[in-house]
């Protein structure tokens, strides 16, 4: 698959380096040239500078022949927006965003343009879970 | 009117400043601690600190009960989400936004967001017109559409002067519903003849745009 990352942070780089592990063609855009180093000398994937929500640089990725988008960078609102551009104007088949806050989730999510993931909410989950567990593990 | 303005820059403020003037209720949300007390010192405690893109700051500033939202923050992804919050979680009805890059003007129109000032496409319309050697002068561009309204000035020196409109040859996709005259609208038929300084106003699809400008600077004459 052809999947372009926007945001080279930890996760955005955690998940680059997984899926170019796999084999798949992978694209990663960040503001930043310094965090790029956060991939690794073997990354064999593209690297991109500049800002995600601009479509000359969407391009220059090659996001009109992605099978993937998803934006992973600090900014809620950044991720947002490009993935609403990966969508509507590149018609990416799928587009998955990071929000940080559930209630920007839950609007985005009913606007059922993109998958949302909101870690506020999964690590709310789960902590959740693993104190409210009957047995505890240790 | 209640209306929430997000972003205390120098267009919040000025905008706020003017709403106020006009009898609304008006509320800032600034991030900038500097920029509050400006505001605060100047228009009273109309403001509020905060993250004004925050679905927490949102319902603390009464965002459900604003009948206008305007977000003129100066990053666009901040405006959009803004303006989509604001219409979809809090109804708001009339959300406007300023945009910085004209190119994110249509994923706004994408999202409903009908209302929107792009700051560097006004700013480029006034250098068109402060150009004399631009023809053709756009007035306010549908893209969507794909139709503009463009404005002609006719000067002294023009080969249209004295002519009828019919004589011209506009295209098919043009029109031209006005001309001011000496600072006066006209509605021109196809024998109105053109004189100096007429300014005219004419709608056209983009795609036909070359051709009237090579018809107003005199071009389509010399083949």
């Amino acid at each position: 698959m052809k999947i372009i990352i926007l945001g080279c942070g930890r996760l955005g780089a955690h998940l680059a380096r997984r899926l170019d592990h796999e084999g798949h063609h992978v694209t990663v855009i960040d503001r930043n040239s310094d965090s790029f180093t956060r991939l690794g000398g073997d990354f064999q994937g593209t690297m991109i500078l500049g800002t995600g929500i601009d479509e000359d640089v969407l391009r220059r990725a090659g996001i009109e022949s992605a099978d993937a988008f998803v934006a992973v960078s600090n900014g809620d609102n950044t991720n947002a927006m490009a993935a609403e551009i990966a969508k509507l104007v590149f018609k990416v088949p799928r587009v998955v965003a990071r929000l940080y806050d559930p209630v920007r989730e839950d609007t985005y999510h009913a606007l059922g343009l993109m998958e949302t993931v909101c870690p506020t909410i999964m690590g709310s989950d789960k902590i959740h879970e693993l104190v409210m567990s009957p047995h505890p593990t240790k | 009117m209640y209306i929430i303005i997000v972003g205390g820059g120098k267009v919040g403020y000025y905008l706020a400043k003017t709403l106020l003037h006009e009898e609304n209720e008006v509320l800032i949300i600034e991030r900038d601690k500097r920029k509050c007390d400006l505001i605060a010192t100047d228009l009273g405690g109309i403001v509020l600190r905060g993250d004004g893109t925050d679905s927490i700051v949102m319902e603390e500033a009464g965002m459900e009960r604003a009948e206008l939202a305007i977000a003129v923050t100066g990053d666009d992804e901040d405006n959009l989400m803004i303006c989509l919050m604001a219409k979809k979680k809090f109804n708001v009805k009339r959300a406007v936004a300023r945009i910085n890059n004209p190119k994110n003007q249509h994923i706004f129109k994408l999202l409903g967001i009908d209302s929107t000032v792009s700051v560097t496409d006004l700013i480029l319309a006034q250098i068109e017109r402060e150009i004399p050697a631009q023809s053709l002068v756009h007035l306010l561009t549908l893209r969507e559409a794909g139709v503009s309204f463009v404005e002609a000035k006719v000067p002294a020196d023009s080969i249209v002067v004295g002519k009828r409109l019919r004589d011209l040859h506009i295209p098919d996709d043009c029109v031209i519903p006005l001309i001011i005259r000496q600072g006066k609208g006209v509605v021109p038929y196809g024998d109105t003849t053109l004189i100096t300084g007429d300014e005219v106003i004419a709608v056209t699809t983009i795609a036909k745009e070359d051709v009237l400008e090579r018809i107003f600077s005199g071009e389509t004459q010399k083949r």
